[in-house]
């Protein structure tokens, strides 16, 4: 019972880790050019079939990851330069349109490519062991692993943005594009840093989270919605607040699917119901 | 919000005629195929009292479709003179609870929260026993007070489609021309000059919010008359994102809008699983021209001799 627990703690750090690595991207895409991306779960389940085709090519996912990260930033680059540059100042519906076109390309591209059955990508074999926690208790090695890589890259993320000038005029980009203009600064090169990372980091949480569950077409969308659910939580804009929300949720919908599986999909969305009834832009909005 | 002009009345209804008549020369599968592009309208212009006429941009209305739809499994198919209006009544109240919650945000937020309540009832009925199972099942018919053979029962369905759309749609034409329809107006285009005429505007939103809700619920409801099948997919947001598709590709700023994207957006589909085995690609494809280049939507194309406004 109390192993069990454990392990569904872990699990639930683990999970909130991932949608960080997602709902990063997105909290910082919206609020630095104003763009509501709901094309961002297809590019998390890219990055798992990305994951799926160099394991299998290669025999080895920790190329994948690099090769996730890379391909991510120039896919991205290139999607914000094509279209998302253009969408930026316009209405929402449109930018609800764009992206859920882009969800039916991206889906008929991996079916073309990928076909329509479900994959499993094979755990590295180095990680391939349980490393005890009590009592005769394993934890999956590959899982914390997955939760290590995730915590430096959130701590490097915060650094980045906390503490360079490429963090600051992120920032300001998400202050006052004009003045960013103003002060020198190319904000259309600001803004195609931050789509390109964005992607960049939900395609490694898409290769990250292969071994870890099947690679099958529509897994992006449960992580679209809790990571908008996030997003929403943790106030927009703020990488803190993506941060702790983040683990929020992912705890509570591990042990949810753990312990009432039939109200765990409904206790996430009850609980940002709750967070929007007491503070209307999040928790940790400066507003 | 522009209600169509007389001269666009006029094709309107002698569209909604030559629906009608389909009885006398279509065959069966076309007329199924116009009862479903019907629904969608039915559907599309719920939500566009939401986008067009007030300015808020809701993805919880495939989730009030869809518990229309199951209100209908839920009573165990009584006679239509009661699943109708409880249908609408189901819906309408469960937009009464969200949208107090819902209204409170604005923008992104409110498209987020909106997104976020469909998927609760999405879960209600994908996760729970209530739904009866992730794949959906089929339903009895409630009974309309005559019998219907099979053979009939496209043109049946047709016919009562048609006329539900026509007394919906007309209802809102008249709406429009309410207080209440340009005080909704005057939130779309300004909201804080509502709040200092003095208007209460969270109350005029949640009146739209719950209007458009009961009248998803309708829409449900006559898709589940049509189709006798319910599944969980009806309440998921992807059917929300397509009711935008065709309020935008008919056109925004037209009451009548909604209407010709449902066709427009049906009959795309259609041509596509036709045409090519893949009519994701198609959809896709149109989505993204629609959005690029279609700004007004259909509503918005000129004949060339007529001015532009």
């Amino acid at each position: 019972m109390l192993t069990g627990l454990i392990a569904q703690l872990l699990n639930g750090v683990q999970y909130g880790l991932l949608l960080f690595l997602i709902s990063s991207g997105l909290t910082l895409i919206f609020g630095v050019m104003g763009v509501i991306n709901l094309a961002h779960g297809s590019l998390f389940m890219i990055g798992a079939y990305l994951a799926f085709g160099v394991a299998s090519l290669t025999g080895s996912l920790w190329l994948a990851l690099p090769v996730a990260v890379l391909g991510g930033a120039v896919f991205g680059a290139v999607l914000e330069r094509l279209l998302f540059r253009r969408f930026r100042t316009r209405a929402h519906l449109d930018q609800v349109l764009l992206t859920f076109a882009l969800i039916l390309l991206f889906e008929e591209g991996r079916s073309t490519l990928a076909g329509n059955q479900f994959h499993s990508v094979p755990v590295p074999g180095v990680l391939d062991f349980s490393v005890p926690v009590i009592g005769g208790f394993g934890y999956s090695a590959y899982r914390l692993a997955v939760l290590v890589i995730c915590l430096i890259v959130a701590a490097g993320l915060v650094w980045l943005i906390e503490r360079t000038r490429v963090g600051s005029a992120i920032r300001a980009a998400a202050e006052n594009t004009e003045m960013l203009n103003l002060l020198g600064f190319d904000a259309g090169r600001v803004h195609t840093m931050v789509f390109a990372g964005g992607t960049a980091l939900a395609m490694l949480a898409g290769a990250l989270a292969a071994p870890l569950q099947s690679v099958y077409p529509g897994m992006g969308d449960g992580f679209l919605i809790l990571s908008f659910i996030v997003v929403v939580i943790g106030g927009l804009g703020s990488v803190a607040g993506a941060f702790w929300a983040a683990l929020l949720v992912g705890l509570i919908d591990t042990l949810g699917k753990a312990y009432l599986p039939q109200a765990a999909g409904i206790a996430v969305c009850a609980m940002m119901a709750v967070v929007l009834l007491w503070r209307p832009t999040g928790l940790f909005s400066r507003t | 919000m522009i209600v169509a002009s007389r001269p666009g009345q006029c094709v309107l209804g002698a569209a909604a005629l030559g629906i009608a008549s389909m009885p006398l020369w279509a065959s069966a599968w076309h007329m199924q195929l116009v009862s479903t592009a019907l629904v969608a309208a039915l559907f599309a212009l719920s939500l566009q009292v939401l986008v067009g006429a007030t300015g808020l941009v809701s993805l919880a209305q495939a989730g009030l479709f869809g518990l229309g739809a199951y209100t209908v499994h839920l009573l165990g198919s009584p006679p239509v003179w009661i699943t109708l209006p409880a249908a609408m009544l189901a819906a309408g109240v469960a937009a009464l609870l969200i949208g107090p919650l819902a209204l409170r945000t604005k923008g992104f937020f409110f498209l987020m929260t909106t997104l976020a309540f469909g998927q609760m009832l999405f879960f209600a009925f994908h996760d729970t026993p209530l739904g009866g199972g992730t794949d959906g099942l089929f339903i009895v018919r409630p009974s309309l007070g005559f019998s219907v053979s099979r053979a009939e029962r496209p043109a049946v369905f047709l016919l009562l489609n048609l006329s539900v759309l026509a007394i919906v749609y007309g209802g809102l034409c008249w709406l429009m021309s309410t207080m209440l329809g340009h005080a909704l107006q005057g939130i779309r285009s300004n909201e804080n000059r509502m709040a200092a005429l003095g208007h209460n505007v969270q109350r005029l939103k949640l009146i739209a919010f719950v209007l458009a809700g009961a009248l998803a619920g309708l829409a449900g409801h006559m898709s589940a008359l049509t189709d006798a099948f319910v599944s969980p997919d009806l309440l998921g947001w992807h059917r929300s994102a397509e009711a935008l598709l065709m309020i935008l590709l008919g056109g925004i700023g037209a009451l009548h809008g909604p209407i010709l994207g449902a066709f427009a957006l049906v009959a795309i589909q259609e041509a596509g699983s036709l045409l090519s085995d893949r009519p994701r690609l198609v959809e896709g494809v149109v989505f993204l021209a629609a959005v690029l280049f279609l700004r007004q939507g259909i509503a918005g194309w000129r004949l060339p001799w007529r001015a532009r406004p």
